[in-house]
């Protein structure tokens, strides 16, 4: 292109400075209909998000603290769960525990397998093949999780006796894994079942996100003479790092709520059991959903006093995934 | 160290469309060699062929034969990854690996190639980036992330990085065309000093450039768009500027087409 004529296409250069208000507007870019318009709607949702948030959490403060202050237990350590007795006692120890452990087994089995199909399915399979499997993928991501509650009642309990008992036998002596009693409708078999239903959420992001792994960054491992594991160790992980993170923490949501799977898998009770094989526990959203029903007025402002401890969970873990995204952030990538 | 390359009957394809055709040359040792020519002819998947890095684009083929002395690139039971270890490459954009340390970068080749203790790794490391005239600028910081450098200083720690591992040969794709005229200079200058240790391919788009660094020039030329890219001659760099034997050459070095 010529010179001269790519002058002319400019504007002629301003005669007078923009006068501060001039300056103010231009650079909050509002001054024309589409923007304002579309500032408005962004603004607004972003409110919205922040007033829904806010009244959910009055809302549960608020009938949390009407249960909690008649509870003649400590709400925190106790094992039990009467809110019908006078005076009332109930505690969410046996619930928190049971919530994290189930998540902690589902996350432990879940996204070293999803994190693998991923990079199966980006960098390993051929293309004929990687699109078929993720399009079944996205259809298990839809299945209703009271199908998979009724799988796992059906399907999944009466296969764990193999399982249990080969834990039992080499690793019982650790306590953790020992199988004294009853149907395997334990802790382990709930957590087996949530890393199924929290594959598919965790498999399809940490695709997207390996899927974006600039070209020139895995041609860099290659030239230096790195094999497709090398690549996939030296460019592909780092890079999709946070991603994943963000994919567990996505899954790691729904397993700490998940409510009908647990339900119809669990046989619960009050108690904390050493070994993840013998039969009790309970979650938090599996106890909502089991009592809430009978429950009279006081008994509901208890459970959503359970309800409120499992936000807490739930703000922190985000909290503290965010905060390992960030702590690496100059080494992101972001900036290459 | 420093080997000459030998090509002969070279064909490179994407899936059925034919992007090189025929291309024979001899690269010499410890010199540098420039490609030159228009835009799709063909000049950067040639490199690409050299160390095996044209057959990961998907399509990608190639038929002919690519002699590093005296071994076959292509021969039978040839692992690509390890004729990229001899074979080094920089490539048209920086491409540190941006969740690595500027330590890591540089030591990233040697620790593909097996275990090295840390004061080795240092050693080399240090060596390298002496040899890419990156140590003074960056000894006080080489924890901090290589993305955090600019451009020019980026490519010379892609550079610092593909020597590290002692190529046998080192091909750069362009390397200066998304850098300002200085560090472009800064690459030059260390073009100049690496030939006396590698044999240098070089992709330019740039004639100054091809005319300044290189030894001996090759033009790459295609008939039409979709129609292969050929090797139209190669021969000494100031031959080639001053008196070149086919019109071809004349016309695209004056400028007359291309």
């Amino acid at each position: 292109m010529d010179i001269s004529t790519q002058k002319t296409d400019e504007a002629p250069p301003p005669t007078t400075l923009p006068t501060p208000t001039e300056q103010k507007r231009a650079a909050r870019g509002a001054t024309r209909p589409g923007d304002r318009i579309f500032l408005g709607l962004s603004r607004g949702s972003g409110i919205l998000l922040l007033a829904v948030m806010a009244a959910i959490a009055i809302f549960l403060t608020y009938r949390a603290s009407l249960a909690i202050s008649k509870d003649e237990a400590n709400f925190l350590t106790t094992f039990e769960w009467n809110t019908s007795l006078v005076p009332p006692k109930f505690g969410i120890a046996v619930l928190a525990f049971g919530t994290v452990v189930s998540s902690v087994i589902a996350m432990v089995i879940a996204v070293p397998i999803a994190v693998a199909i991923a990079l199966f399915l980006t960098h390993y399979a051929p293309r004929r093949l990687s699109g078929p499997i993720a399009y079944v993928i996205d259809l298990l991501a839809a299945v209703p999780s009271i199908v998979y509650g009724l799988w796992g009642a059906l399907i999944l309990v009466p296969h764990m006796d193999g399982l249990f008992g080969w834990l039992n036998d080499y690793l019982g002596w650790t306590g953790v894994f020992s199988w004294e009693e009853g149907a395997p409708r334990s802790m382990l078999t709930v957590g087996i079942l949530l890393a199924i239903m929290i594959l598919p959420i965790i498999t399809n992001v940490s695709r997207e996100v390996f899927r974006q792994v600039p070209r020139m960054h895995e041609e860099a491992a290659l030239a230096l003479g790195a094999t497709r594991w090398e690549v996939v160790r030296m460019s592909v992980l780092p890079f999709g790092r946070s991603g994943v993170i963000s994919a567990s923490m996505l899954g790691l949501g729904r397993a700490l709520g998940e409510t009908m799977a647990v339900a119809t898998v669990l046989s619960p009770d009050f108690d904390i059991h050493a070994s993840l094989l013998n039969p009790g526990g309970g979650t938090f959203a599996q106890n909502i959903a089991s009592k809430f029903n009978e429950a009279n007025e006081f008994g509901r402002d208890a459970l959503i006093a359970s309800g409120l401890v499992l936000f807490v969970i739930t703000l922190l873990v985000n909290g503290a995934a965010r905060w390992i995204i960030s702590r690496r952030k100059e080494y992101s990538g972001a900036n290459a | 160290m420093a080997k000459r390359i030998d090509v002969s009957g070279l064909t490179a394809y994407y899936g059925s469309h034919k992007a090189i055709e025929d291309i024979s040359m001899t690269i010499e040792p410890r010199s540098v060699t420039a490609f030159i020519g228009p835009s799709g002819c063909g000049k950067s998947t040639f490199l690409r062929t050299l160390n095996r890095m044209h057959e990961v684009t998907p399509g990608g083929r190639v038929e002919g034969k690519v002699l590093l002395d005296d071994e076959d690139l292509y021969g039978h039971g040839i692992d690509p990854v390890s004729v990229r270890r001899e074979v080094g490459m920089v490539f048209q954009r920086p491409n540190p690996f941006p969740t690595m340390s500027i330590f890591d970068n540089v030591a990233a080749g040697l620790r593909l190639n097996g275990k090295y203790k840390k004061s080795e790794l240092s050693d080399v490391v240090e060596k390298s980036l002496k040899g890419a005239n990156l140590w003074n600028e960056v000894k006080d910081r080489l924890n901090k992330p290589g993305s955090g450098l600019s451009g020019g200083q980026q490519q010379r720690l892609c550079i610092a990085r593909a020597i590290a591992v002692e190529p046998d040969v080192l091909l750069m794709d362009e390397p200066c065309s998304a850098l300002d005229p200085i560090s472009t200079l800064a690459i030059e200058d260390l073009i100049g000093e690496l030939k006396e240790r590698f044999t240098i391919v070089i992709v330019t788009h740039n004639m100054q450039q091809a005319a300044r660094v290189s030894d001996r020039t090759a033009f790459f030329n295609l008939a039409a768009v979709g129609q292969p890219g050929k090797l139209i001659e190669i021969d000494e760099t100031e031959r080639i500027f001053s008196n070149p034997s086919v019109q071809a050459t004349e016309d695209y070095i004056s400028g007359r087409f291309g």
